[in-house]
């Protein structure tokens, strides 16, 4: 598919709007491991080339890194509270076919474990941080794990993510 | 995350675990009901890795709440009525 990003649109290389192939959430923690705001956007990026359109749910320090590193929203699209989106999809008022929740801490795998109940979503669980292997082994619930020791280089989750290709999934 | 910071609560446990905070309700409580994520308490939809304990203490509820920053507390906040109906879902 032939697809470029033109702000919040997916349009194909002649301009013209192209029919989304599914929906994705992203779910990010806390922003005090430094790879998270640089995978969003990477993720985001992929996503949209896939068709797929990403929306972001954070807290509101969270959600402004994003939008201060993306002010012409090249990449980023919609930007929700998380608390509003939980309520969102617990009250079925909306859903996404995708979701990313980002982990370091016992926090987001709280927040893993809500999304894959109240979610129709496959639920990708993007563990990364100093304790990564700790997390993992938290996991007793149906998802994708992706995890790597990233802390401040965010190369190692890029690359585990590149080798799952949750957008083609 | 809306009226339950405003409200008068009173913390029982703080950055712990989620796991920590359940083995506390059903340990400490006699009377606790287990519902699912997303359940709404209050203002708020809950967050756990299911299933998630609320205790219940005469008007008292004690329950987990989820913080992306800061852990999991444990709350307990008195209130008449949504004491009530916890129980009541119980049934």
């Amino acid at each position: 598919m032939d697809v470029v990003l033109n702000g919040q649109e997916l349009v194909n290389v002649s301009g013209e709007p192209i029919t989304p192939r599914g929906s994705a959430l992203l779910v990010l923690g806390c922003p005090q491991v430094p790879v998270q705001t640089s995978i969003a956007l990477y993720l985001i990026n992929r996503l949209k080339k896939s068709g797929i359109v990403p929306v972001v749910a954070g807290n509101k320090s969270a959600n402004t890194l994003l939008v201060i590193a993306d002010p012409d929203r090249h990449y980023l699209g919609e930007v929700i509270d998380l608390d509003r989106a939980v309520g969102l999809i617990s009250d079925k008022k909306r859903d996404f076919d995708r979701c990313f929740v980002f982990i370091h801490n016992d926090a987001g795998i709280t927040y893993a474990a809500t999304m894959g109940v109240i979610s129709k979503a496959k639920v990708f669980a993007l563990i990364y941080g100093e304790h990564y292997d700790d997390l993992v082994k938290q996991i007793d619930f149906p998802c994708t794990v992706i995890a790597a020791k990233a802390v401040h280089n965010p190369m190692p989750l890029k690359k585990a993510i590149d080798e799952v290709t949750p957008w083609a999934a | 995350m809306g009226c339950v910071e405003s409200m008068n609560y009173e913390i029982l446990m703080r950055n712990a675990s989620f796991r920590e905070c359940r083995d506390y309700i059903r340990q400490h409580f006699r009377e606790f009901i287990d519902v699912q994520p997303g359940f709404k308490i209050f203002d708020i939809h809950l967050i756990g890795i299911p299933p998630i304990a609320i205790g219940l203490d005469a008007d008292f509820i004690v329950f987990p709440y989820t913080k992306p920053c800061h852990g999991t507390f444990l709350l307990r906040i008195e209130d008449t009525a949504e004491a009530t109906r916890l129980r009541t879902l119980k049934k």
